[in-house]
């Protein structure tokens, strides 16, 4: 079929080269042309066709998936594909950026033995595992317990007579919950459990624990385990429950290369705790690429659409025009595209970073940790929330249709949602980043310095003499020059963060404890968490344009810069006119300048969207598909429904016919 | 037994939860019928809905319509006719999955547009279901822009027929619901021709399917369009036609005709067409929008005082999560959010009770203030809802993921609502048009319907508040609702005056002021809902503590809404940097004071647990023991072909023999 007509003017009318974009994303044009090789691989795989998954059950879709992942475990290694990134895509391309019934297997048993089992433990573990002999997950959620870690309560009480560990459960609340792979797939677990030894409580601690009977695959004796029932999205995924009542497993089966427990009991503690830090910042830096992925889906297909939709009538007489043309549309759907991008940066600066430290980490300066770790736990809900929020956004952009299952949106939206819980609930996580900005701002006050992304806090001291906030200086706010907004940013996250630091300390001086004083000030601490991370992802998103050498390229990107940014301040008029930030005029500017953006970005929406490049079978819209054949497609999509199977519905015989009958 | 951490909220309550309940339904005696109602539909075994979070769309669907047929019955059984007063009670003790819903927009539109003639042809045919009926109006290409749809009706003088076409695919009529599958009838909205010449959009009644074998009748295509976000128990269906013909008699000509020699005559004023459309719009906020609301705040707050997490205090229990601030600050101004759109609901009910009797006199007068607040709250209502909804399923964390929490489906049943019966953009817009027209009115001096006679009073001020306890004084917040809703009216008319007077054209004058259009169209309608939710307040009885509460509620829903778009009360000075601070500390000492009642107001909310079938909401807070149970219940825990397929060849390394 040929391309859609508007989406050919679109693409002709676009004022950069779409692929130049694709290559800043992708990290350089070899990183390109190597994503669509891998990419490539998979799509002409006839192993990893199938039906289209809206029209599967959920246990096809499972054994689909399962189906898939072991067929990709295999080719992969067949391929000689080891680069952790091209992995991930090889991965997503096979699943479609849907989860996957061995993903805990490879991303999180495989890697916590190799960083947390002894070399006697690998031996005996590591290879079965790399062989798929043994298919393990991470048992650490309870139904009781999720974020808050201390709380879990499954057990593990060291036996030295039999020099065994004895694991229970022993409420329902401890029951482990939520673990993927763990309902169906798993025949192994790492499972998180209270230490007891010598009559001691020594925290949570990591075992090896076999679930199933390797051959059978029936549960072992002592061990209740199964599928916690369908969810909102993850139908791919067998999200499990796992009771143990007084399962034993040997000594050796505790991850013992930091804290052990010696044949007699006694027990050896480890040298530090902050290594864990190392990996939850890792799994967040993902969370932020995928709120920026998700998003970036989303906007694809929903801008595609838009552009291929027309409606309604904006000059009398005229034809309908493209709903894409409506100040209303371009108003919900590019700032979203803006923040895309924004995303797109801030996760792979968040990378970068961490990549630059990990290699610290290893010589043991963890001195840069601490601030990384409260950062991405803010940026991780921060990013997430807006993503969450933005799919919703573009899903309703595209009217009815979107909320059709053939949109493809549905998807990425339930996929996406829990990623505002999982890896450290959002609100959690913003308290976390608040509590290092609280603490920064209490070392500014006392004199000391504070160095990277908060050292805006430092000019906190030049003004303390006076009486007014600290942003209450006259910041002189450019409104098209992003280097000044981010000077806006940071006054606005400088007074947030002093105002949540004040009234905390208001309320302890109310005689209040510190938990009951942080709790009352919680709302205004994630509020100045939010600013603090809204000020690092407009800093990020301006450094970026100074790194763009093709000037038409440079030039598109500066106009969704200032969009992110101008946006961000007219839906937080609050907080600029509250602080005196900016005068009333100058918000009446700011609105004004953003729908004079969308008016620029209009002609390049297209362009920008295809920068993303996601192959059609990855996106899985017909709405957002490349060449824009929407109605015709959602024709051949709708009559493959399971409702469509015959012509007339078996209900009809059973319920319909008798009762006419009857009347 | 209940939830100790429950049944404690529930001692505390300090107002009497049976009286708000009566409140709620508009009279004690309303609460009994509602009850009876829940009870006999409840505990009838072909009514449950106890599996269907694990059902397929099929199985989904053969459910719906098993329970459309038995329904029937019951109905008869019972005594419960259409008029009576228990039928509204039915769909909500039903909790949706039923077909046949488009039967009755089916019908209502004959009674409504049909002549007297077609009224008793159809009607009685319909009512005893002898054939099934839907509404053929949305197609594939043109949604809420009505005017765009392009399906054609031809009339032939010769055989006395309209000859009805799908021309293009986007013209292919797209969502009806029951017509995918069930309906043997539609009413379908074409372009009518005459002589070649367009007469615009009409209903013809077109029989799709044969009466006999279900088969479909020539010319027709149909078929169901696939799996949605929810609905999956509706058959939400495409027809295409070809060269379908249907007899003069078929077009429903309470207002527009066609005679035989093709003369084409309009009759009688076709504004009460345009009521119709309105009053829908009204009527589905109960039901489709406020029992989910209300629902999904039943689930989150229970759950949230049984849900215990981390310490407040240490060496103390773990805090219930609705100590957290934070989760109060979710929670609770959704909560107020119900109330307030419960009352404005009661409000517009009132108003269009009003409208009708008028508009049976002949008077019109009302109907332009009608259909623009039906546009109005009818998208702010359900923008609202839906984003509380998420907010209170996002707020039970990992387990209001779970279908089994009930909450993913109420989410994905009320977020349609904001596209069906006109998109919420268009409609906010279709708002402003009104209240600019008022504004300009105004201002020249002349007469505005009542709900906008505020836009005459044009005065520039500042808040008078001198503390926080000012803000919790309706007349306060009241006013700041007022004067932003003005001042967004004024400036964005004057911006469009001035656009015009550079030259613009007025449509591209329109177009570039839509963004403060929606604006202000949305500052309106939550200026007149807390103005109503205040005056409510003030004329309840004071007994029982309910006024006390609803107090609270109230001031709750007025200043969350200040904190959340502060920038728009700040922005002319109207309410100053400090008396921000004094809205901020007022709203946060609220959260703590309703916290207190938390429970009790959901609970006056008085669903059963079969209503909700939530395992996180129940009435005794069993929630782990029953999300545990309901788990074993899952066909994914029956011996599943994928092991011994998949997995055991993987295991075993064999994979490559496969």
């Amino acid at each position: 079929m040929t391309m859609n007509a508007d989406l050919r003017r679109e693409r002709a009318a676009a004022t950069f080269q779409p692929l130049l974009l694709t290559h800043i994303l992708d990290g350089g044009p070899e990183r390109t042309r190597r994503r669509k090789e891998i990419e490539a691989l998979v799509l002409n795989d006839p192993d990893f066709q199938h039906e289209d998954l809206n029209f599967l059950s959920r246990s096809q879709r499972y054994e689909q998936a399962i189906r898939k992942s072991s067929l990709m475990v295999m080719k992969l290694r067949e391929y000689g594909i080891a680069d952790p990134e091209e992995i991930f895509w090889f991965k997503s391309f096979v699943h479609r950026g849907r989860p996957e019934p061995l993903d805990l297997h490879l991303g999180m048993f495989l890697p916590t033995l190799l960083t947390q089992a002894t070399p006697e433990q690998q031996d005996r573990f590591f290879m079965p595992a790399w062989n798929l002999e043994i298919i393990g997950t991470y048992a650490q959620t309870e139904m009781g317990h999720g974020t808050h870690l201390r709380g879990l309560e499954t057990t593990a009480t060291y036996d030295p007579s039999t020099q065994e560990f004895i694991l229970n459960s022993p409420t329902v609340t401890s029951i482990k919950w939520w673990p993927g792979g763990l309902g169906k797939t798993s025949n192994h677990a790492i499972v998180l459990a209270q230490l007891y030894t010598q009559g001691q409580c020594k925290g949570l601690h990591a075992f090896i624990v076999p679930i199933r009977q390797l051959g059978t695959h029936e549960p072992l004796p002592g061990i209740t385990v199964g599928d916690i029932g369908p969810k909102f999205g993850y139908d791919e995924m067998d999200n499990g429950y796992l009771k143990m009542d007084n399962f034993r497993i040997p000594r050796e089966n505790m991850l013992m290369k930091y804290a052990q427990v010696e044949p007699d009991g006694t027990y050896v503690k480890p040298v530090s705790d902050k290594l864990t830090y190392g990996t939850m910042v890792f799994i967040r830096s993902l969370i932020v690429g995928d709120s920026a992925r998700s998003l970036s889906r989303a906007c694809t297909i929903a801008i595609r659409y838009s552009a291929v939709r027309h409606q309604s009538e904006l000059k009398p007489g005229e034809p309908e025009p493209q709903i894409l043309d409506y100040q209303t549309q371009q108003y919900k759907l590019f700032p979203l595209l803006a923040t895309a991008y924004a995303f797109h940066f801030v996760g792979a600066y968040i990378k970068n970073t961490y990549h630059r430290i990990s290699g610290d980490i290893n010589e043991g300066d963890l001195s840069e940790l601490p601030e990384l770790h409260a950062l991405t736990a803010g940026l991780k809900a921060f990013t997430s929330w807006t993503a969450n929020a933005g799919i919703e956004e573009c899903r309703m952009a595209c009217g009815g249709h979107g909320y059709s299952r053939c949109s493809g949106i549905p998807d990425i939206y339930v996929t996406f949602t829990p990623s505002c819980t999982y890896e450290g609930e959002n609100t959690v996580m913003m308290l976390q980043t608040a509590r290092f900005l609280v603490k920064s701002y209490t070392q500014v006050s006392s004199g000391q310095q504070v160095t990277g992304m908060v050292s805006y806090l430092n000019d906190l001291s030049s003004q303390r003499i006076q009486p007014q906030h600290v942003a209450a200086r006259t910041v002189t706010v450019r409104i098209n020059d992003p280097a000044s907004l981010v000077e806006a940013y940071k006054a606005r996250a400088a007074r947030l963060v002093e105002a949540a630091a004040k009234n905390l300390q208001a309320e302890l001086n109310h005689r209040k404890s510190k938990e009951d004083a942080w709790n009352r000030t919680s709302v205004d601490l994630v509020r100045a968490s939010e600013a603090h991370c809204h000020y690092v992802v407009v800093k990020l998103f301006a450094a970026k344009l100074s790194e763009v050498t093709n000037a038409a390229v440079r030039a598109v990107l500066t106009d969704l810069c200032l969009l992110y940014a101008l946006f961000g301040i007219s839906k937080n008029t609050g907080d600029f006119l509250q602080a005196g930030i900016l005068t009333s005029a100058q918000v009446t500017q700011v609105n004004q300048h953003v729908k004079e953006l969308l008016a620029v970005i209009r002609p390049n929406a297209v362009a920008l969207v295809d920068s993303f490049d996601f192959h059609d079978v990855h996106l899985g819209s017909v709405l957002g598909r490349y060449d824009g054949n929407v109605y015709e497609n959602m024709f051949e999509w709708a009559k493959t429904s399971p409702l469509n199977k015959t012509q007339v519905h078996e209900s009809f015989h059973k319920h319909l016919k008798p009762m006419q009958a009857k009347l | 037994s209940v939830n100790p951490d429950l049944a404690s909220e529930r001692q505390t309550a300090s107002f009497c939860v049976e009286k708000l309940t009566a409140l709620l339904d508009g009279g004690a005696e309303q609460t009994r019928i509602r009850r009876a109602v829940v009870e006999a539909i409840q505990s009838d075994p072909v009514f449950s809905t106890e599996n269907q979070y694990f059902q397929t769309q099929n199985e989904r669907y053969e459910a719906a319509v098993r329970k459309a047929v038995h329904l029937q019955k019951k109905m008869h059984e019972m005594g419960w006719t259409e008029n009576g007063p228990e039928y509204k009670y039915i769909y909500r003790a039903l909790s949706g999955d039923v077909a046949f819903l488009l039967h009755r927009v089916f019908m209502r539109s004959i009674s409504v547009l049909g002549s007297d003639k077609q009224i008793a042809k159809w009607i009685p045919l319909a009512t005893q279901l002898r054939l099934i009926g839907s509404y053929a109006q949305t197609e594939l290409g043109h949604g809420t822009y009505l005017q765009g749809l392009e399906t054609t009706a031809v009339f032939d003088i010769a055989t006395q027929e309209f000859i009805l076409n799908t021309p293009k695919i986007s013209a292919m009529k797209w969502w009806p619901g029951d017509m995918g599958r069930s309906a043997t009838h539609t009413v379908v909205f074409a372009q009518l021709y005459i002589h070649g010449k367009c007469y615009g959009i009409h209903p013809f009644i077109v029989q799709i399917r044969s009466l006999e074998d279900h088969s479909l009748c020539p010319g027709i295509t149909a078929g169901d369009i696939g799996p949605k976000m929810n609905f999956e128990a509706i058959d939400n269906g495409y027809l295409m036609l070809k060269n379908v013909r249907v007899p003069r008699e078929n077009m429903l000509s309470k207002f527009c005709e066609v005679r035989p020699d093709g003369t084409y005559v309009r009759q009688g004023s076709q504004k009460i067409n345009y009521f119709t459309m309105t009053t829908v719009r009204i009527s589905l906020i109960s039901d489709e929008v406020l029992t989910p609301l209300m629902k999904a705040c039943t689930i989150a707050i229970r759950y949230s005082v049984v849900r215990r997490q981390s310490k407040l205090k240490p060496g103390e229990q773990e805090a219930k999560i609705l100590d957290y601030q934070t989760q109060q600050e979710k929670l609770l101004p959704q909560l107020a959010a119900a109330y307030a759109f419960h009352f404005i609901n009661n409000y517009l009910q009132e108003l269009f009770d009003r409208g009708y009797r008028e508009i049976q006199r002949k008077n019109f007068d009302m109907l332009p203030e009608l259909h623009a607040l039906s546009s109005g709250f009818k998208a702010v209502i359900t923008h609202h809802s839906t984003a509380a909804v998420e907010i209170c399923l996002r707020a039970c964390g990992g387990h209001g993921y779970s279908l089994l929490s009930g909450l993913p489906s109420l989410y994905t049943k009320i977020l349609a609502s904001c596209i069906y019966e006109g998109e919420n953009t268009i409609l906010l817009l279709q708002t402003a048009r009104f209240l600019i027209k008022c504004f300009m009115a105004a201002s020249a001096g002349q007469p505005v319907p009542p709900s906008v006679t505020y836009l005459a009073a044009v005065k520039p001020g500042k808040c008078p508040a001198k503390n926080k306890s000012d803000f919790l004084s309706p007349h306060i917040y009241t006013e700041a609702y007022q004067h932003v809703a003005l001042r967004l009216i004024s400036s964005t008319a004057a911006k469009l005056q001035d656009l015009i007077q550079s030259g613009a054209k007025k449509y591209d004058a329109w177009n570039q002021c839509t963004v403060q259009l929606v604006q202000a169209a949305k500052a309106h309608c939550h200026y007149i809902t807390v103005k109503n939710f205040a005056e409510t307040v003030e004329k309840l009885e004071t007994k029982a503590g309910i006024q006390r509460i609803m107090k609270h509620l109230c001031d709750l829903f007025a200043l969350h809404g200040i904190f959340s778009n502060a920038g728009a009360f700040l922005h002319d000075g109207y309410v100053s940097a400090a008396q921000m601070d004094m809205v901020t500390a007022s709203y946060l000492d609220l959260l703590a004071v309703i916290r207190k009642d938390a429970v009790p107001l959901v609970d006056a909310f008085d669903f059963t647990d079969k209503s909700l079938n939530s395992a996180l909401g129940s009435y005794d807070g069993q929630v782990y023991q029953r999300l545990y149970e309901w788990a074993q219940k899952s066909p994914t825990n029956k011996m599943s072909p994928a092991y011994e397929r998949y997995l055991k060849p993987l295991l075993h390394n064999t994979l490559s023999k496969l």
